[in-house]
């Protein structure tokens, strides 16, 4: 394996037949500490990750446990405390800078876009940057318009930095260590809506591989393309077509950037029909890429135009049933899929 | 001597127009002096001299506009003779010359035209189903779409490659061939298409028209023997003999064999006769059996059982479909006598035969009972004419009464 | 060194500067050189004067305006000269240009285009070193424009709260582009801003190299004992316009005129001379040295290659695909 290859590629484990009862919220905390425990060099940074325990609690309990060197409270300076992330890690740190959300990124969107993304390739090649960010997007949870942002595909756009989306424990769990292995800056999206799933994970599991797709559920009809919050909603309409005979292959991207076409097109060229299921609007979205990368490698291949789930065009609203019929839903999928499958065989 | 350029004060500063000299021709000036003011889209801004000189020239009028990199004036650096060459200043600029650009002109776009001599009506089919039609040689426009807005899928050309229909055998007598009901939704695009070709056929080709009784009994005569010694399933109908006729005779008639393109014609040296098939539900297909003339009555016979065979399931090659280069028609079975055909075109014939009929024949000052067919020629008049026409049927009759030699 | 052959070394660190800014200006007329050329003349005593306060183990962050920190901080000209050419033997394998110069080796974090960015970062790099425990100084130059930023005001915050080891250095030469800094700041009092996040603040005659030398060393002394941030504002003045296409139409040449008499390198040479440290040999000395530096550096940036088109999409990631 050559030291490209190791980055990204999980460190053999030894195998232990015990699995731990887990939620996803506590799979990261295990990643955090886990790694804090390792690496003397890594530290975790943001608003109310310390005394508050975390906005979402991932990171109760970590400054008892590591003390306010390493669990940093900071003023709410978003813009500040990325670039400081970045000067700490360009100074030989580990950092885990925290944003809260996906939505006040925007304030520090400038040094994530301008700073840590373009500092090998302005330097030259001197200089990396091995930052990893971490931020809770989505919506769902009646948050309204400002709070509910799923801007993944923004980020997605960008040369010189890696967008990873763990829809599953194994992956929150996994991916932050693959991602502090990892020279140059990763930004890590976990979906609110996840934080409470809970699942099963072998103990003494690892880290992932960071620079592919998974599908998470075979199938022969039609691929189901989606990520993060949207994983779960793609295999329940997965389900619910099988009960009226469509076969339907899930793949969750997990990669935001850069997008693993391999497995995306061989299942492509597999079913014939692809549905992009993405939370954010389709205008200019990650799924209007993945549908054109499935135009550009299988069109040859297509039985039906590529479809997409996304959010309707309209900042997402405080009611419920508003904000449900907003987003993409089961029955849409359920519905999308039909349509394209009509009188198949 | 060396040059003052119009300097590149910006990225996007590609003029400056010189508003005014400060200096005379003669005048000795300093680093850092000031020798002219140059207006750009910013606003005014002073030119200096980079290295102590003395104005020999000034090469450009107040007022003019100057491109970025174009001489101002000549200078001869001080310490340097007026005669002495000194190598000129920095190489020219690497900017490209940039041309006014010419204006976009604005495309009008009409109302959608359709252009005159219609293509063939395109089928709404997926990629996927337009490869595997390919694959399997399907002709789109016969197969009904049941994807999503009426769109032909994969399964969809693959029902019709597969699609079973009671096979009827061929039948003794000449018969239109017929093939398995299809929905008449289906034929909808086909029966489009054949509308606009006789519609062109009838606008462009003129058409003359012969028929021509010919006695059959030597042929019957030899089929019926030749048959007898033979299992069934490898019998000659009498439609083979007939399009051997056909194809033997057109070897000496090129003008009736080839393509009329682009006000030309163009003979073809080999023979591939398009045998109408009709379809149930409307439609009709020519597939072209290949050298036809060079086939035995027995290749012959078996090359249209299958072409038969394949029109009905839908598995016709597109070399068949676009290869005929004439087309030979019957409509015996329907009783007819005579067929005037329309021409497929780009061909420049169609033969046409009717019923093989018992009918009061004279010969020898006898009159009695025979097998007589009427074989009628429809031809294109610019590439031939009635004399021509005439005698290819005179050769046809003679074939068809030494059938050994077909 | 003596005192004397110190100050003549901070003379002539000013006039190489400057002569280098002269001829950039001359290659960029000539299209030589491309895209924004920021000068730094009359700014080069606060280059020269906060560099004697810094080791090589400690760091330099800058902005755009940046060639001048650059050579002082002993980065080869040549290197420097083939990166404002965009040649691939520059700095940043000429992928950056005039305003994001980059030296590992002198720890030189740029240049940046963005005003105001760099202060975060520069908090940050501090930030390692004292989670390190190593005693350096991080120097951060910005000009008077990025104190109306949100950054500056989050990362003296953060910097102060943190006790972070930092010198800021704020280039106040009264224009953030085209706007004067009265139009701009409700309190042009800049060190007074610094002081108001607790952190020690004071305003420096920057045309003063020795001032600036002094300033820089005493803050730098109290960041290395541990200390936290220290704030200088430089008081200058830049002689040329914002960049090369900068007409000037905010400012009167009157006013330009009355800071050339306080030309730093001016100002230190009249005192040299004074102090009878410095004659017309010597400058003339300086002058020769200077210009054959300069003439070799801009002949090895013209002989110097292109980077090949081949190798467009290195250097964005450092695994796989981009």
């Amino acid at each position: 394996m050559t030291a490209v290859e190791s980055a990204v590629t999980p460190r053999v484990e030894t195998a232990t037949p015990q699995v731990v009862a887990m939620t996803y919220r506590e799979a990261v905390r295990e990643a955090i500490r886990a790694a804090m425990r390792q690496d003397s060099r890594v530290f975790l940074m943001g608003e109310d990750v310390g005394r508050y325990g975390g906005t979402y609690a991932v990171s109760h309990g970590l400054l008892d446990e590591f003390g306010p060197e390493r669990v940093r409270d900071t003023p709410l300076s978003e813009s500040a405390f990325v670039g400081m992330g970045i000067g700490a890690a360009l100074g030989g740190m580990r950092p885990i800078v925290e944003v809260m959300t996906v939505n006040f990124s925007l304030l520090a969107a400038d040094q994530i876009v301008n700073g840590a993304a373009t500092m090998l390739h302005m330097s030259g090649g001197q200089f990396n940057v091995p930052l990893v960010i971490r931020m809770a997007t989505g919506a769902g949870r009646q948050l309204a318009a400002q709070h509910s942002h799923s801007l993944e595909g923004w980020y997605a756009h960008i040369p010189g930095i890696r967008v990873l989306a763990p829809a599953t424990i194994e992956d929150a769990r996994g991916m932050l260590p693959s991602a502090l292995d990892d020279p140059d800056p990763v930004l890590i999206f976990e979906h609110a809506t996840l934080y409470n799933i809970e699942g099963q994970l072998a103990a003494g599991a690892g880290a992932v591989p960071i620079d592919r797709a998974a599908v998470r559920r075979e199938g022969r009809d039609v691929s189901l393309i989606a990520y993060g919050g949207m994983l779960r909603t793609a295999i329940a309409a997965a389900e619910q077509l099988e009960a009226s005979g469509v076969s339907a292959e899930v793949i969750d991207l997990r990669v935001l950037r850069p997008l693993d076409d391999d497995t995306i097109l061989a299942s492509v060229r597999k079913t014939h029909r692809a549905v992009v299921i993405d939370e954010a609007w389709r205008s200019g979205s990650l799924a209007a890429e993945v549908s054109a990368r499935i135009m550009e490698g299988a069109f040859y291949e297509l039985d039906a135009p590529v479809a997409r789930v996304c959010a309707a065009e309209v900042p997402i609203p405080y009611p419920r049933h508003l904000e449900q019929y907003a987003l993409p839903r089961v029955e849409t999928i359920v519905e999308t899929v039909q349509r394209m499958t009509t009188h198949a065989g | 001597m060396t040059e003052l350029r119009m300097p590149s004060l910006g990225a996007d500063m590609e003029f400056g127009t010189l508003v005014q000299w400060r200096v005379k021709p003669g005048a000795a000036v300093k680093r850092g002096d000031v020798v002219a003011e140059v207006e750009t889209q910013k606003g005014v801004f002073e030119i200096d001299i980079r290295e102590d000189a003395i104005v020999s020239e000034l090469l450009v009028a107040e007022g003019s506009r100057v491109k970025v990199g174009a001489p101002m004036a000549v200078l001869v650096p001080a310490g340097v003779r007026a005669p002495d060459e000194r190598p000129a200043a920095a190489p020219p600029s690497v900017r490209p010359v940039m041309k006014a650009a010419p204006p976009i002109p604005v495309v009008r776009l009409d109302g959608a035209t359709v252009p005159s001599g219609t293509p063939p009506h395109r089928p709404r089919a997926s990629p996927l189903a337009r490869r595997v039609a390919a694959e399997l040689g399907i002709d789109l426009s016969a197969v009904p779409g049941t994807g999503d807005g009426g769109v032909i899928t994969r399964s969809d050309v693959e029902q019709a490659a597969t699609s079973a229909a009671s096979a009827t055998p061929p039948v003794a007598a000449m018969r239109p061939i017929e093939v398995s009901p299809k929905p008449p939704a289906a034929t909808a695009g086909m029966r489009e298409a054949i509308a606009a070709a006789m519609a062109r056929s009838k606008r462009e080709i003129p058409h003359y028209y012969l028929s021509e009784d010919v006695e059959l009994s030597p042929a019957m005569n030899w089929l019926n023997t030749t048959n007898a010694a033979r299992p069934v399933p490898e019998r000659i109908l009498p439609a083979a003999m007939l399009l051997k006729g056909v194809a033997r005779a057109l070897t000496r008639f090129p003008e009736l064999n080839g393509y009329f393109v682009s006000n030309t014609f163009q003979p073809s040296a080999q023979v591939h006769l398009g045998v109408a098939i009709t379809l149930r539900g409307g439609g009709l297909v020519a597939p072209a059996i290949h050298d036809a003339d060079r086939l035995s009555v027995t290749e012959l016979m078996a090359a249209l059982a299958d072409l038969v065979r394949r029109a009905r399931q839908g598995g016709l090659r597109s070399s068949e479909i676009t290869d005929p280069t004439i087309t030979v028609t019957n409509l015996g079975e329907e009783g007819v006598r005579t067929v005037y055909g329309v021409i497929t075109p780009p061909q420049v014939a169609i033969v046409g035969f009717g019923s093989i009929d018992e009918r009061p024949w004279a010969e020898d000052g006898l009159i009695g009972a025979r097998p007589v067919v009427t074989v009628s020629l429809s031809a294109d008049h610019r590439v031939s004419d009635g004399w021509r026409g005439a005698r290819f049927l005179r050769e046809l009759r003679r074939l068809l009464g030494t059938p050994e030699e077909l | 060194m003596s005192a004397n052959e110190h100050d003549l070394a901070l003379l002539e660190a000013m006039i190489r500067i400057r002569r280098f800014e002269e001829r950039c200006a001359d290659l960029y007329k000539e299209e030589k050189i491309r895209g924004f050329l920021h000068l730094y003349i009359g700014e080069e005593a606060i280059a020269v004067g906060v560099m004697q306060a810094l080791t090589p183990a400690d760091a330099v962050v800058s902005t755009y305006r940046e060639h001048g920190h650059a050579l002082a901080r002993g980065i080869d000209m040549n290197r420097v000269m083939a990166e404002m050419y965009g040649k691939a033997t520059g700095t940043s394998g000429g992928r950056g240009g005039s305003m994001h110069l980059f030296d590992a080796p002198s720890r030189f974090y740029g240049g940046t285009a963005i005003v105001g960015e760099q202060l975060p970062m520069a908090a940050g790099l501090a930030l390692a070193d004292k989670m390190q425990g190593r005693p350096v100084v991080t120097a951060c130059f910005f000009g008077d424009g990025a104190v109306a930023e949100g950054e500056f005001h989050e990362t003296m915050n953060l910097a102060a709260l943190w006790k972070l080891p930092v010198l800021f250095c704020c280039e106040n030469n009264r224009y953030a582009m085209g706007t004067a800094i009265e139009r701009a700041q409700s309190e042009t009092d800049l060190a007074l801003k610094a002081a108001a996040y607790r952190m020690p603040a004071w305003p420096v005659d920057g045309m003063d190299v020795k001032a600036v030398d002094s300033a820089a060393r005493r803050a730098a002394e109290s960041i290395r004992a541990g200390e936290g941030p220290h704030f200088i504002e430089f008081r200058t003045y830049r002689f040329r316009a914002h960049s090369m296409f900068d007409p000037e139409l905010y400012r009167s040449k009157d006013e330009v005129e009355q800071w050339r008499r306080r030309d730093p390198i001016l100002l230190f040479s009249e005192r040299l001379r004074r102090e009878s440290a410095l004659d017309d040999t010597a400058l003339e000395a300086i002058e020769k040295r200077v210009a054959a530096e300069i003439e070799a550096a801009v002949a090895f940036a013209e002989a110097s290659e292109w980077e090949p088109v081949e190798s467009l999409t290195r250097h964005v990631t450092t695994l796989a695909a981009p």
